[in-house]
């Protein structure tokens, strides 16, 4: 899954989508995944890289993620054309 | 470096218009105690989920609805209304401060009698009222309250039968410029059937009128609407003075005072808005003092007050069963408790908090029950931060109705425990078991025996 | 004279095609002879027009909606406070009040004035309520009476014959001329906004309001009477004209010298053929075209934080009539970050 390549992230949790005007608010955390999808990284490698970083487990993450990957889906901030 | 701590990553769609977040923190701010006990530790010894009621927060709120009405009042007696919750501990509680106890049935008559409450301090309301239970309460000296013509008919045969002379009072409905008005209760007072029936009893001859009772409704939000009550009812009892000259005992102003939960749609909340317990005293009271009595007619002032008196005192503790995600977008919590048991949540929007330590970080949800039904929705719509599995809540203010209006659907019904003043919890309530639901069922012999053929499913 | 430096929070903000009183509260407050005053505003949304309008805005900061309880509300304000030091606050939406007047003690203690109605004058002027208020304080209220089913319709033809006006709860009102139509309107109107249903005589006339400030000691501090010369579509003054009307100022010093009105306050009343005044409404804050009074020579906000801080306030003694006023809109440019800040730090 890829973010759509105009998104624009601030470090104050603030998403704006130019294409459609839309803005989002996300956790840290969330940013961070953000961050991750930007620069490519693969589903495995986010979650490889939380359970690095929090104190969670594999299963957590697994489902969080999921779950957490729809949502940016449903609000249209992921590139289609891939 | 230290792993920093684990939150779910939540995205949320900036709408305008929608609550913000900046301030609006105190409804999820996390209750992790009450009166001192571990949410956790009570979960943990009890099960979940769990009913909770504080005695201290029960004594505080009654010992401070009587002080409300006798520092304005002469003469103020409550009576605890049984089915607001007739956990028999409960009522012990009202009993030792004082407290008469005013039923509506056979059954929480019966309830009463048990709980040693003297006959003559049992107020008998209610359209459900058999032969044996009239004669029970006229035997008893029950101050039986009259609702329908029919019921007066039957007491004042039965008076005839028993050669006995029953205490009464009419229950008497009238428009106190609220709505709905309540008109199915008892005998109307703008249209004269109120006096009607007063006519009836006084000179009938068989039945000793010793006071005049309203319910104007439940959930009352205006003080205003008790002072017109209680002039009205002054005015019957005055009238029968004057025409009879017979002095009424008690006005008995009935229950209906709001606590303070929100009721579904409105505003504000309600916590916010519920008339103190010293404006329903003020209005009532100088309703009566000024409506002309002399001194020593002064009637005494019954209460029936439930709802505000133990609301506040009762929480359910519960947990979280799953998360899911509905196909508009929409969080949804699981909770091991639904509308079964926490029936009140059909009409109010309860305040419900986390019980540990959360991010400010938070979550529009849909809170549903366990039930395999769709109506079981515990919020439609809280503001929450991420909640996990088998993490904790505590629901407030659900004292009143819940453990005698709670089904037994589905599920079995939890236990109920109550915080002493010694810092204790103490089971009031045991669990229901199978057997307990099962005790009642009868097996006919044809029906003992099935055989499932079997080897469909591989 | 050097001027005053002062603190003054202000909601309302916005400032779009109906607008909050909030935006011209401040222009009147920033005309002022006396005070040098900072702007601080309070916004519910972060689309409000004056959240963006620098000139006239210092600083905003969101806060809790009134469905959110005052707990919350107070907790966002002794924050706002502690980086603002606020010395006067002034509510301006209807829905906000009841939460601010009954806080405005602990807001005293907290060193912020205010200036509102008691809760008693906030209650008594509710719509539902309106005919009793009228009798109290002698002043005409078109007669209107509570129904809850279309059984009550056939009785109304006495009491008010036709037209009538149908009305709901909460919005929405239609002139029925005849129990037919009636009937239609009480149907259409219960399913929408529920019962009961309002019938109210119909009263035809001009409208005229009037905004004012009482002291809450009795006396008028000040009055401007308005007539709308034209309005949106949706009813709402697009441009208006100051009127001499001694009757309608006559009106409001009597009700002040009954109800003791403590704060600014709008009334809209319907002026008849015949000239008697029938009020409809009572709005318990300045209105929205509050500016007008100001541009008639009585600076009522002025006045209204004068009363808060505890001053002697003398009442303006004239204005000047057929000043008029009329509204435009602008399209204020917005850079994406100051979106970005209000919405995520909930101040900017």
């Amino acid at each position: 899954m890829k973010l759509l390549k105009n998104i624009a992230l601030s470090d104050t949790g603030f998403v704006f989508n130019p294409g459609n005007g839309d803005s989002f608010s996300v956790n840290p955390i969330g940013l961070s995944i953000l961050k991750d999808l930007q620069e490519g990284k693969s589903e495995d490698a986010i979650r490889n890289r939380v359970v690095e970083d929090y104190q969670t487990d594999k299963e957590t993450i697994e489902k969080d993620l999921y779950d957490f990957l729809k949502m940016i889906e449903q609000f249209n901030l992921t590139d289609y054309h891939e | 470096m230290k792993k920093q701590i684990y939150e779910r990553p939540l995205i949320q769609r900036i709408n305008t218009g929608m609550m913000n977040k900046f301030g609006t923190k105190t409804e999820y701010a996390p209750v992790s105690h009450i009166d001192g006990l571990a949410v956790k530790d009570l979960i943990n010894e009890y099960g979940s989920p769990l009913f909770v009621l504080s005695e201290e927060t029960i004594r505080n709120t009654y010992r401070d609805a009587v002080r409300a009405f006798k520092t304005r009042y002469p003469k103020v007696q409550f009576a605890w209304s049984y089915k607001t919750n007739y956990i028999n501990a409960v009522c012990n509680i009202f009993h030792q401060e004082g407290s008469w106890a005013e039923v509506v049935s056979g059954f929480e008559y019966q309830k009463a009698i048990n709980n040693g409450v003297p006959g003559p301090k049992i107020i008998f309301n209610g359209p459900d009222k058999s032969d044996d239970d009239l004669r029970l309460a006229i035997t008893n000296n029950s101050p039986i309250h009259i609702d329908h013509l029919d019921e007066l008919y039957r007491l004042t045969e039965l008076a005839e039968e028993m050669n006995k002379r029953p205490n009464v009072a009419i229950r008497v409905n009238m428009d106190t410029g609220i709505y709905p008005m309540w008109d199915r209760f008892g005998f109307n007072y703008e249209n004269g059937q109120a006096w009607d029936a007063i006519n009836k009893i006084i000179l009938g001859n068989r039945l000793e009128l010793i006071g005049v009772h309203c319910h104007i409704g439940t959930f009352m939000l205006s003080p205003q609407a008790y002072a017109t009550a209680a002039y009205k009812l002054s005015d019957l009892a005055l009238g029968i003075k004057k025409k009879f000259g017979k002095t009424i005992q008690y006005i008995d102003m009935g229950g209906g005072f709001a606590s303070k939960n929100t009721l579904k749609g409105s505003f504000l909340p309600g916590a916010d808005t519920t008339p103190t317990i010293d404006q329903f005293a003020e209005s009532i009271t100088t309703a009566l003092l000024n409506a002309g009595f002399t001194e020593s007619d002064l009637p005494l002032l019954i209460l029936e007050t439930g709802r505000a008196l133990i609301d506040e005192a009762g929480y359910l503790l519960g947990s979280v069963l799953a998360n899911k995600r509905l196909s508009d977008g929409r969080r949804a919590t699981i909770m091991d408790f639904g509308v079964n048991i926490l029936f009140t949540s059909f009409w109010y929007d309860h305040k419900i908090s986390p019980a540990q330590e959360f991010s400010s970080y938070t979550e529009d949800t849909v809170m549903y029950g366990p039930l395999c039904m769709n109506i079981d929705v515990v919020r439609s719509h809280i503001t929450l931060p991420p909640l996990r599995k088998e993490d904790h809540v505590v629901v407030h203010t659900v004292g009143a109705y819940n453990m005698t209006q709670w089904m037994q659907f589905i599920a079995m019904r939890p236990a109920v425990v109550i915080i002493g003043t010694d810092g204790k919890s103490h089971l009031i309530r045991s669990k229901e078991t199978i057997e307990n639901i099962e005790s009642n069922e009868v097996m006919p012999d044809f029906l003992r025996k099935h055989e499932l053929a079997s080897g469909i499913l591989k | 004279m050097s001027k005053r430096k002062i603190t003054i929070a202000v909601s309302g903000l916005n400032n779009i095609d109906s607008p909050g009183p909030g935006i011209p509260v401040i222009r009147a407050l920033k005309d002022s002879e006396l005070f040098e005053i900072r702007i601080i505003g309070l916004s519910y949304d972060t689309m409000e027009p004056g959240i963006y309008m620098h000139d006239l805005v210092d600083k905003t900061y969101q806060i809790p909606l009134p469905s959110a309880g005052q707990q919350s509300l107070i907790t966002r304000l002794t924050y706002i406070h502690q980086q603002e030091k606020i010395d006067v606050l002034i509510p301006n939406f209807d829905a906000e009040l009841f939460n601010f007047i009954k806080l405005q003690d602990m807001l005293k203690k907290m060193g912020i004035d205010t200036f509102l109605p008691t809760l008693e004058q906030f209650e008594e002027r509710q719509k539902w309520a309106l005919n009793t208020f009228g009798e109290k304080y002698g002043i005409k209220v078109p007669k209107s009476k509570q129904i809850n089913s279309t059984a009550e319709i056939h009785a109304l033809t006495h009491e008010f014959g036709y037209p009538l006006v149908v009305k709901g709860k909460f919005y929405d009102a239609t002139v029925a001329y005849s129990p037919d139509q009636a009937m239609a309107a009480f149907n259409k109107i219960s399913s929408k906004w529920g019962l009961p249903i309002i019938i109210q005589q119909y009263t035809p006339g001009i409208e005229v309001n009037l905004t004012g400030i009482g002291d809450g000691k009795g006396n008028l501090i000040g009055a401007v009477p308005m007539r709308k010369t034209y309005i949106t579509d949706k009813g709402k003054a697009w441009a208006g004209i100051a009127l001499e009307d001694e009757t309608l100022m006559n009106i409001a010093r009597n009700m002040l010298k009954g109800n003791k009105w403590r704060g600014g306050f709008e009334l809209e009343m319907i002026k008849t053929d015949k000239r008697e005044y029938y009020l409809i409404e009572i709005n318990p804050r300045f209105p929205a075209w509050v500016y007008l009074a100001v541009g008639a020579g009585q600076n009522h906000p002025e006045a209204l934080v004068r009363l808060a801080l505890g001053e002697d306030v003398k009442p303006y003694e004239s204005y000047e009539s057929g000043k008029m006023f009329i509204r435009y809109s602008y399209d204020k440019i917005v850079d994406l970050k100051e979106f970005e800040t209000i919405s995520t730090l909930g101040e900017l």
